[in-house]
């Protein structure tokens, strides 16, 4: 497939990890512990893992496996929220796929739907609108999460809407944002980051400036990648090479995709339809101000949460997850007591352990015995 | 969640929706391409685009040469270790 082969190549693949050794040997003598870089995304982790990217790593390179997966973020209470919608009377509950087998305190969506629920998976909310319009007698409901790179997708589907006066469809909005988010690991006292990749499809929306404080303030390296396993090597040797130089700064690697300024269609149709949340709740994260949207009072005809009585529950975290010290980089998975026992990808406690791209069910899908014991 | 998928569009189907075929790997499907048209790059042009694609949205338009040229990179790289071997070899049969 053209612009996928290209970036797999095993050729460059082992120059660029021969390039980082090379690095890695001289940087050997002035640093006494590993460098931990944090790959942000879970689509970065999906790689990192199929690929087997880390094993080609210098041994003086850890990679931590950030927070970025939407689906393993998503509190308990929330998931509580989606079926009570999707079990009201005369309802259609559309969602993404990834979002049917997230635990929510009593069900899943997956268990809601073999229950009787009218529960749909599509591939785009313009499908959900679809479905909407096809059956006007039934309130269409499409479950919006993601980060930045998602966001524009429901708010243009959402002004379609209000273009075409279709009035049974409306958005459950649960929307994050990358930069308070990136900013609440950074502050938090225990973090020992020394780089970032950035998440390449969110800086394909809101370009590259957003990212300058990490660099500017923190003092981090931080490079904007691809999701192809070349992308990676590349964004890492790009590290390397910054904190061999003592640089601090954001730079691109996946030029091809991301524009510096961001996508300004894009970005229009998230300011007409969204707001800031004070605050956004998080699985395994708590509370972090400013990270989550809802919409705009503009909107209301097309928001679930103004349309329908939602409940809002907090339900709490189980007490024996660390999931937060796993995305801080202080433990590593299987470092957490009921790792890979109580906590395993059929009955996930811990929000790292519920999609493929939390980093605790990467590694319970790939073999995290040999590295336990590595 | 956030992946995305490289397609090239066939053809406009409304232009007054934004909608547009896109062809991936053989599959067809629609998609809106409100994200990458602009007084500059208006519907029509969108004809043969190569475009992320991701959630049923065209979302950037794939940018040949700088693809072209973060292979070229990579390429150079290749040469560069190669003569840092060479020259590794020369010294240590000294």
């Amino acid at each position: 497939m053209k612009f996928v082969d290209e970036f797999r190549d095993t050729e460059k693949a082992q120059t660029l990890t021969k390039a980082m050794h090379n690095i890695a040997n001289r940087l050997a003598t002035k640093q006494s512990k590993p460098l931990q870089i944090m790959e942000f995304c879970g689509g970065h982790t999906h790689t990192i893992f199929r690929y087997g990217i880390e094993q080609m790593l210098p041994d003086s390179i850890e990679m931590v496996h950030g927070p970025g997966c939407p689906v393993c973020v998503l509190p308990m209470g929330r998931v509580d929220d989606c079926v009570t919608l999707a079990e009201l009377p005369n309802v259609i509950f559309t969602t993404f796929g990834d979002a049917m087998r997230v635990p929510g305190s009593k069900k899943s969506l997956l268990q809601a739907k073999a229950d009787g629920a009218d529960i749909r998976m599509t591939y785009s909310p313009m499908d959900a609108l679809n479905l909407a319009r096809n059956n006007p007698d039934k309130d269409v409901i499409f479950f919006g999460l993601g980060f930045e790179t998602t966001m524009p997708s429901t708010a243009l589907t959402v002004l379609q809407a209000e273009r075409e006066g279709v009035t049974n469809f409306s958005l459950f909005c649960n929307h994050i944002t990358t930069v308070p988010t990136i900013k609440a690991v950074l502050d938090s006292p225990d973090m020992k980051l020394d780089g970032f990749l950035a998440p390449g499809h969110v800086a394909m929306v809101i370009g590259e400036r957003p990212f300058d404080f990490i660099a500017k303030d923190y003092h981090k390296p931080i490079v904007v990648t691809g999701f192809e396993p070349l992308d990676i090597l590349h964004s890492l040797w790009m590290l390397l090479q910054q904190i061999e130089d003592g640089r601090s700064q954001v730079e691109n690697q996946y030029s091809r995709i991301v524009d510096p300024n961001g996508n300004s269609p894009a970005l229009q149709a998230i300011s007409q339809v969204f707001e800031i949340r004070e605050f956004f709740e998080w699985r395994g994260l708590g509370s972090i101000d400013h990270s989550g949207v809802r919409m705009k009072p503009a909107y209301a005809a097309f928001d679930a949460e103004k349309k329908f009585a939602v409940p809002n529950l907090k339900i709490a975290d189980p007490k024996s997850c660390q999931c937060g010290e796993v995305v801080k980089g202080v433990i590593k998975p299987w470092d957490c007591k009921i790792f890979g026992t109580k906590c395993n990808p059929e009955n996930p406690m811990g929000a790292l352990m519920v999609s493929s791209e939390g980093a605790c069910a990467a590694y319970f899908n790939n073999g995290y015995s040999e590295q336990k014991t590595a | 969640m956030c992946l995305g998928i490289p397609g090239q569009i066939v053809s406009i189907t409304d232009p007054e929706k934004l909608l547009a075929k896109v062809d991936v790997s053989g599959i067809k499907r629609e998609i809106n391409i409100a994200c990458i048209v602009s007084d500059g790059h208006p519907v029509a042009a969108c004809v043969s685009d190569w475009v992320l694609v991701h959630v049923g949205f065209a979302m950037s338009r794939i940018d040949e040469e700088e693809a072209a040229r973060t292979l070229q990179i990579l390429e150079e790289l290749g040469e560069v270790e190669l003569e840092l071997d060479a020259m590794k070899l020369s010294v240590e049969s000294k």
